[in-house]
């Protein structure tokens, strides 16, 4: 029992691990796309971590944590889906190092293709 | 098709009402069903998530080796992009790539997005037609054949499968 405990909060340590790095990821990288990537994604299976390492210290709470485990993962993807192509359609800056950008050649042809007709 | 999504609806509330309370007392199992029954049968006639699914076996087996692959990629990148982050000179190599997809059936392509999110490292910003356009914080290709198997191509045979 107490090896169990103990192996759950070392579980939860490496969620919160992860999730500082998303933290530091947020901060260090250099536009919002990559701040996405690193912010609201490496904290996923931090999350995940975290939770599991609770379940692990209280059985009591497995299924709820299960619950919030498959909640955050349907919502995640959808709200950073979101914030990022918000940001892409009011013409959010793109870094210097970005190799390319293809969606926005493609808003620009359909624009065009709207001037024609 | 009616009767089928509200079954399903059903069943799917009555297991988070199970999951939720945590007892398998008979009033609380009692209000769960009462809870359950009443919500699908007002909400399954617009219920679109069960819509074309088959429940076969075959769906059960690829819908599993679905979440292993899944899940491993997910550990995967994770580690990539920690690794990444604390990098001192942030090699990242960002830009936006499109890629097409094969799959048909709108939740199929909802799933698709959603996994390729999910995944640290691409991220799914808009979906035109049957195009994906993905950024992609380490850019290794621009050639979206290339792309889409780097990319989707995992995820997208178990998918095709499941939802077609």
């Amino acid at each position: 029992m107490e090896g169990i405990k103990i192996a759950g909060a070392i579980i939860t340590l490496v969620g919160a691990i992860f999730i500082f790095l998303g933290g530091l990821g947020l901060v260090r990288m250099p536009d919002l796309f990559n701040r996405i990537q690193a912010g609201t994604k490496a904290s996923t299976l931090g999350t995940i971590l975290s939770l599991i390492g609770l379940a692990m210290v209280n059985e009591g709470w497995i299924w709820k944590l299960l619950i919030i485990i498959v909640f955050v993962l349907i919502t995640n993807p959808v709200s950073s889906n979101m914030i990022a192509r918000a940001a892409h359609h009011r013409g959010e800056k793109l870094t210097g190092q970005t190799l390319t950008d293809m969606l926005e050649e493609e808003t620009d042809n359909s624009k065009e293709m709207e001037d024609e007709l | 098709m009616n009767i089928r999504n509200i079954v399903n609806l059903f069943v799917l509330l009555f297991l988070i009402w199970l999951m939720l309370t945590g007892t398998l007392e008979p009033v609380s199992i009692a209000v769960g069903l009462l809870l359950a029954a009443g919500l699908s049968i007002a909400f399954g006639k617009n219920s679109m998530v069960f819509g074309k699914l088959r429940f076969t076996p075959k769906m059960f087996y690829y819908t599993f080796l679905y979440l292993v692959v899944f899940g491993w990629e997910l550990i995967k990148s994770n580690f990539k992009v920690a690794l990444l982050v604390i990098n001192p000179k942030l090699p990242i190599n960002p830009g936006i790539i499109k890629v097409k997809t094969k799959l048909k059936s709108p939740m199929g392509r909802m799933i698709l997005a959603n996994s390729v999110t999910l995944t640290p490292g691409t991220l799914t910003i808009d979906i035109i037609g049957d195009t994906f356009y993905i950024h992609w914080i380490d850019v290794k290709t621009l050639d979206p054949e290339e792309a889409g198997r780097e990319i989707i191509g995992k995820f997208e045979k178990y998918l095709e499968v499941i939802y077609g």
